[in-house]
């Protein structure tokens, strides 16, 4: 009898330990993201791509909402229960994970020669030695206009600083149309689609950014303050109560026709393209003067990278090298307009917002955020700081000298350039 | 005499306390010991290292985080003075009108007014943002149907209104609970009293003032000191109107925002558990303090009226 039930009891654990076996030939990865918004595209798009390619690799797209990915990404971390692959933020958030052992270093897989060295700043330690993730997709900034209030008005697309206010003027007395969307009320606005979408051009985009990390440069810098006192000019041609007005508030009334020109990035084009009822053109922002070199904000945004603690980690190289591929930018670039691929094969697109803005990578010169690159270690943080002060400026609260004074300020009481 | 007999320990005392004994102390005394241990530590090179009072040392003498700690606390001390002046008042007369045996409809004005405070402040943030939207809120239409268009500005995005007008929304919120406080209070004042005071020829007004005020003290007493708890742990309010940078130039920045920000971090801003820590050691300190102000100061010298 009890032997009976022994030969029974093996013969069941070998049958489901074999079963056991059978599935884990089936490798699934789990992908951590805060993308939910690209949900459908993963599912229905970009993995089945994958899996197609790669029998007996399973993949599974998780998302978090934004606000919380970091801190519940730590917790999962700690807790060894994270995904295999991690969707990396650039800089810091990334390069601390990497510094605690929870990125994989990916330095030699295959696939990243398929990236510039700017494109693999985001991800590296600060020598530039090892990469922890796979560049996906950056963001451009410049500005959108509406076709049909350009036409309507008659004004040509400005290039110049020059140009540009004076297309303002004109939109401005017509007074259809607001001459430009933006507000105050969100702080980051006015930092990211102002100050960091026209500062390039007045700091000469990486060699500014350059000096101002080794320190030959300062925040108080002609150059550093000179878009700080276009930003106060703005304030003339922003709606009425521009101070609360908010993010989606600026949205809406570009898409709704009620403004004409949209300080934008260029994620923005996806939802512009099912919400607009007009055409829409863009243009990259205004240089000084008529022939100057132009640059242009393309920043690196988001990446993938390697859980240190994977258990199948050799699957989950594979698929990184599959997000370093041609194949992966083409799905991606095309599935969301406004999001571009890092890889140096040029990708087609089909939508024409994204190729003008694509197209700028050619006659202009990239940078990054000047803020997000080591200067935003410290207390008090240099981005958050330059949310405030470009409000302020905006506001008419401080002048640009005030505002690059505090601001070059806060990065002297901790960050000691290396000398 | 014989000694008197050794009473049984009472064992189901305790056992009657254990599960609230133990409950609290799991959800609320550990998490606040906890904190408290954790403001004197520091991470250095990624284990938390004794620093003793080093990180309160940073928080008032580094002017990188004294600044705004003290714009966040004289913000907080504002938020609750209007409180006081506007909340309290208001709730007070208006719990007065509803006692008012005239008064027809008591019932559903109640109600009304005490709806918004089971609102979310997700809710009420986001809807009065929306009022007051220079671009599609109700305010400036509305005030423009009675002539005063003109007075109308962004008061969310200007620093001198910003935080007053962040306040009287929560005090629009919040008016309900001093009202039905006092309410209760005034209802429980015996008849009798009321109808001696009218022999004696005190009616009306006077009668609010001398007779009913007095006796409703201790109500106010505790909603004083309960608005006070509440507003200085205030934070889902400035953070669902304004965001965690309590725009604009960090005018409506009160404790609980700035907290959250060290606690948690901001966008780039990686957050400092052991910084927010001693911030939120200096908020529990400040409401112990404050708290004990009343207890020991004023509640003893109320006088308690027994019917």
């Amino acid at each position: 009898m009890t032997t009976k039930l022994l030969t029974a009891l093996l013969l069941g654990t070998s049958i489901l330990g074999s079963a056991g076996m059978a599935y884990a030939q089936d490798v699934t990865l789990n992908i951590e993201s805060w993308r939910g918004d690209d949900l459908a595209i993963w599912k229905d798009k970009l993995i089945p791509a994958f899996e197609a390619k790669n029998p007996g690799i399973k993949v599974v797209f998780a998302p978090s909402a934004p606000t919380e990915y970091d801190a519940a990404l730590g917790a999962k971390l700690a807790a060894g229960s994270a995904g295999d692959l991690i969707t990396c933020r650039p800089f810091d958030k990334s390069l601390e994970l990497f510094k605690k052992g929870n990125l994989a270093d990916i330095s030699t897989l295959p696939g990243m020669e398929n990236f510039s060295d700017v494109a693999k700043a985001a991800w590296q330690t600060d020598d530039g030695k090892a990469s922890f993730c796979v560049p996906m997709a950056s963001v451009i900034h410049g500005f959108i206009y509406n076709k049909d209030a350009f036409d309507q008005l008659g004004i040509k697309v400005p290039t110049t600083n020059e140009e540009f206010y004076a297309a303002l003027d004109k939109i401005k007395a017509d007074g259809t149309y607001i001459p430009m969307a933006m507000g105050t009320k969100d702080l980051w606005e006015a930092a990211t689609m102002g100050y960091q979408n026209i500062g390039p051009n007045y700091w000469k985009g990486e060699e500014g950014r350059a000096a101002l990390i080794k320190g030959e440069q300062k925040l108080t810098d002609p150059d550093w303050v000179a878009p700080y006192a276009e930003l106060a000019k703005w304030k003339d041609y922003l709606g009425d109560g521009f101070e609360a007005q908010t993010y989606p508030d600026s949205q809406n009334l570009f898409t709704l026709g009620r403004a004409a020109i949209y300080p934008a990035g260029s994620w923005e084009i996806g939802l512009f393209n099912t919400q607009a009822q007009f055409k829409m053109g863009a243009f990259p922002p205004p240089v000084q003067k008529a022939g100057d070199t132009c640059y242009i904000s393309d920043h690196t945004d988001i990446g993938m990278g390697l859980n240190a603690a994977s258990k199948n980690a050799d699957a989950a190289k594979t698929f990184l090298s599959w997000v370093a591929s041609p194949d992966f930018a083409t799905i991606y670039a095309n599935a969301l307009p406004g999001f571009f691929s890092l890889n140096s094969t040029p990708v087609k697109m089909e939508d024409p917002l994204a190729q003008e803005f694509v197209s700028w990578r050619d006659k202009c010169k990239s940078t990054i955020r000047s803020t997000y690159q080591i200067l935003s270690r410290g207390t008090p943080n240099l981005e958050n700081e330059t949310w405030v002060e470009s409000a302020n400026v905006i506001n008419g609260t401080d002048t640009p000298e005030a505002a690059a004074k505090k601001l070059q300020d806060g990065l002297d009481s901790w960050y000691k350039p290396a000398k | 005499m014989a000694a008197a007999p050794k009473r049984p320990f009472r064992w189901h005392i305790g056992v009657f306390l254990a599960p609230a004994v133990l409950v609290y102390t799991a959800i609320m005394i550990l998490p606040l010991a906890g904190t408290l241990q954790l403001s004197l530590f520091r991470n250095i090179n990624q284990s938390q290292v004794f620093v003793g009072l080093e990180n309160f040392r940073m928080l008032f003498g580094d002017p990188n985080w004294s600044v705004n700690f003290w714009n966040a606390l004289r913000n907080n001390v504002w938020f609750f003075i209007i409180h006081m002046l506007v909340q309290n008042p208001i709730g007070v007369l208006l719990a007065a009108l509803l006692s008012s045996p005239r008064l027809r409809f008591s019932a559903f004005y109640r109600t009304a007014i005490f709806v918004p405070t089971i609102l979310s402040f997700v809710i009420v943030g986001f809807a009065w943002k929306l009022i007051l939207s220079p671009l599609w809120g109700v305010a400036p239409n509305l005030m423009d149907l009675v002539g005063l268009k003109s007075l109308f500005t962004p008061w969310l995005g200007k620093e001198q209104y910003a935080l007053t007008t962040l306040s009287l929304i929560s005090v629009w919120q919040f008016v309900g609970i001093p009202m039905m406080l006092i309410y209760a209070a005034l209802l429980s004042i015996p008849d009798e009293v009321i109808e001696a005071a009218e022999c004696d020829g005190i009616t009306g007004m006077s009668q609010f003032w001398k007779i009913k005020l007095p006796l409703i003290l201790p109500s106010i007493g505790i909603i004083s000191i309960l608005t006070f708890v509440g507003n200085f742990n205030a934070f889902d309010l400035i953070y669902t109107a304004q965001g965690a940078l309590a725009g604009p130039n960090y005018s409506t920045d009160i404790l609980g925002t700035f907290l959250y920000r060290a606690f948690f971090g901001f966008q780039l801003q990686v957050g400092d558990p052991n910084m927010g820590a001693a911030i939120a050691t200096m908020m529990f300190l400040i409401i112990l303090g404050g708290v004990c102000v009343y207890l020991f100061l004023v509640q003893t010298r109320l006088r308690r009226y027994q019917f």
